[in-house]
């Protein structure tokens, strides 16, 4: 108990790593999901099958197998072999999470109503401007929960990052609980208590984002 | 659907214009594929010795014994956990009494917040490790208590799900609260709920992986024999789990979609947050 507290200051380096590889990794993984995304409502059928392909086959792989891939097999392939941890952390991580962007997104798009697409047609709008003033904005605002659970699992998900070696929050406890073997409890429910203080504050975000976005439907 | 959200029925023009696209990115496609092959081969990495192990009966045991069939046990158990654990704090969570509500929707909130990998990690050192029960049902027993959290939710929405009437009716005939909920509002929900339960295999599946980090048996820890027994092999040993990972799951989905289909109809999945609904919308890993 001692050793956590005279040492607070790893658990707080090692929460600020987890914070930084989440925003990281959430930032890629929504440009790269949104992407996938647009592909899979696109016009174009190579695309789509790509797209699907790439969710499909992500979606069912454990991220500690994508892990093993980006931080064991690129270096033995010769690629990344430079790169710093937290940047391959990331890497694995937003591929990863991609899909479950994507299809978030592709959910929210689902959500418009065919009728409005159709009115927005009906009055001459293009494809453009039936994206831009139609379709998407609405298409956001339905995304907003399910993305939020995303972004939520991501986080919790950035955990499996331990296993290779980066020092963040999983690792940290894993390290306090093999020094002080009488006090896992206790070095459970801080960690625990740091990672709800993570998920409660990304739910916050999107429960505020959602009141503000709320439109009459 | 999507698709005719967003654009009309093209005309002519438009049609050929996506050809155009259409040629451009198979090329492309085609032209990544081929690289990506042709690079792997000039580092040596498609060459048959590289892969020999995986077609050699006594590796190919290991893999589908020792590996697969160890994480399918480990899957199926928590699995089994979970349920239980769900249908209790998923009925919890829909008591009459206030203490029971909050209790249950805390416990639910508690694990379903906290990382899998932590929690097998303070398992493990707490009651697995020296003569614990050791990483296998450490591994079981974490995966249980995150997966019966979140089918706990599952639970509570398709009990909700069932139309309020049926319910009304059962008091008006004189039943009491337990027969409405096992003999009425269950049976009902249970079928409601089975493609999300089937869908949480998946997750129950690919999260046995973990245990890689607690030594406990399963596909992860054959490939790191096999990768340590071979060095330099661990991109075929990764494209092996995947392959191994991915069919699964795709037989579990599959499953899913057919029970959708046979047993609740036409009606959208149940849309719980943290659950991996692989028929359409939101999915989470």
């Amino acid at each position: 108990m001692e050793d956590v507290f005279s040492h607070f200051d790893l658990v707080l380096k090692a929460f600020w790593l987890t914070v930084q590889l989440a925003f990281l990794s959430g930032v890629a993984a929504l440009v790269l999901g949104t992407a996938l995304a647009a592909m899979r409502v696109g016009p174009i059928a190579v695309l789509r099958w790509v797209a699907a392909t790439y969710v499909t086959l992500v979606r069912n792989t454990p991220l500690l197998v994508m892990c093993v891939f980006v931080f064991f097999a690129a270096p033995n392939v010769g690629l990344l072999t430079g790169t710093p941890f937290l940047i391959k952390g990331t890497i694995a991580v937003s591929l990863y999470t991609a899909p479950f962007v994507a299809e978030s997104l592709r959910s929210g798009v689902n959500a418009v109503p065919l009728g409005q697409a159709e009115a927005a047609r009906a009055i001459g709008m293009t494809f453009g401007q039936n994206m831009r003033h139609v379709v998407l904005p609405q298409a956001f605002r339905a995304s907003v929960p399910p993305l939020a659970s995303t972004l939520i699992a991501m986080t919790k998900n950035t955990s499996v990052v331990a296993v290779f070696g980066l020092a963040e929050a999983t690792f940290r406890m894993r390290y306090f609980v093999n020094r002080n073997a009488d006090d896992t409890m206790l070095i459970f429910v801080i960690f625990a208590i740091g990672y709800i203080v993570l998920v409660e504050l990304i739910s916050l975000g999107a429960v505020g984002l959602e009141r503000r976005w709320k439109a009459a439907r | 659907m999507s698709g005719s959200v967003l654009y009309d029925a093209p005309g002519p023009r438009t049609i050929a214009r996506h050809r155009l696209y259409t040629a451009l990115t198979a090329v492309a496609v085609v032209a990544g594929i081929v690289g990506l092959v042709l690079f792997l081969d000039s580092k040596g990495q498609l060459a048959y010795s590289k892969w020999e192990q995986f077609v050699t009966p006594k590796y190919v045991r290991a893999l589908l014994v020792d590996g697969l069939l160890k994480t399918l046990q480990m899957a199926f158990s928590s699995i089994i956990g979970a349920v239980l654990f769900g249908v209790v704090f998923g009925i919890g969570k829909l008591s009459d009494h206030r203490p029971v509500r909050w209790a249950c929707a805390l416990v639910v909130e508690f694990f379903r917040a906290v990382p899998v990998l932590l929690l097998m990690i303070f398992i493990f050192y707490t009651w697995g490790i020296g003569d614990g029960f050791g990483p296998y049902w450490s591994v079981v027993l974490a995966l249980t208590l995150y997966n019966g959290a979140v089918l706990a939710e599952v639970f509570r929405a398709g009990v909700l799900a069932v139309p309020k009437g049926q319910a009304e009716a059962a008091y008006a005939i004189g039943m009491r609260k337990t027969q409405v909920m096992t003999l009425i509002l269950l049976p009902q929900a249970v079928k409601i709920m089975l493609p999300a339960i089937i869908s949480q295999c998946v997750v129950a599946l690919k999260d046995t992986s973990l245990g890689y980090y607690i030594v406990a048996p399963g596909l992860t820890y054959i490939g790191k024999a096999m990768w340590t027994e071979f060095p330099g092999t661990h991109f075929q040993t990764a494209v092996v789990l995947a392959f191994l990972y991915i069919s699964v799951n795709l037989v579990l989905t599959v499953v899913a979609t057919w029970v959708q289909k046979r047993f609740v109809g036409e009606h959208k999945p149940l849309e719980v947050g943290m659950t991996a609904l692989t028929t359409q919308a939101s999915t989470v890993p």
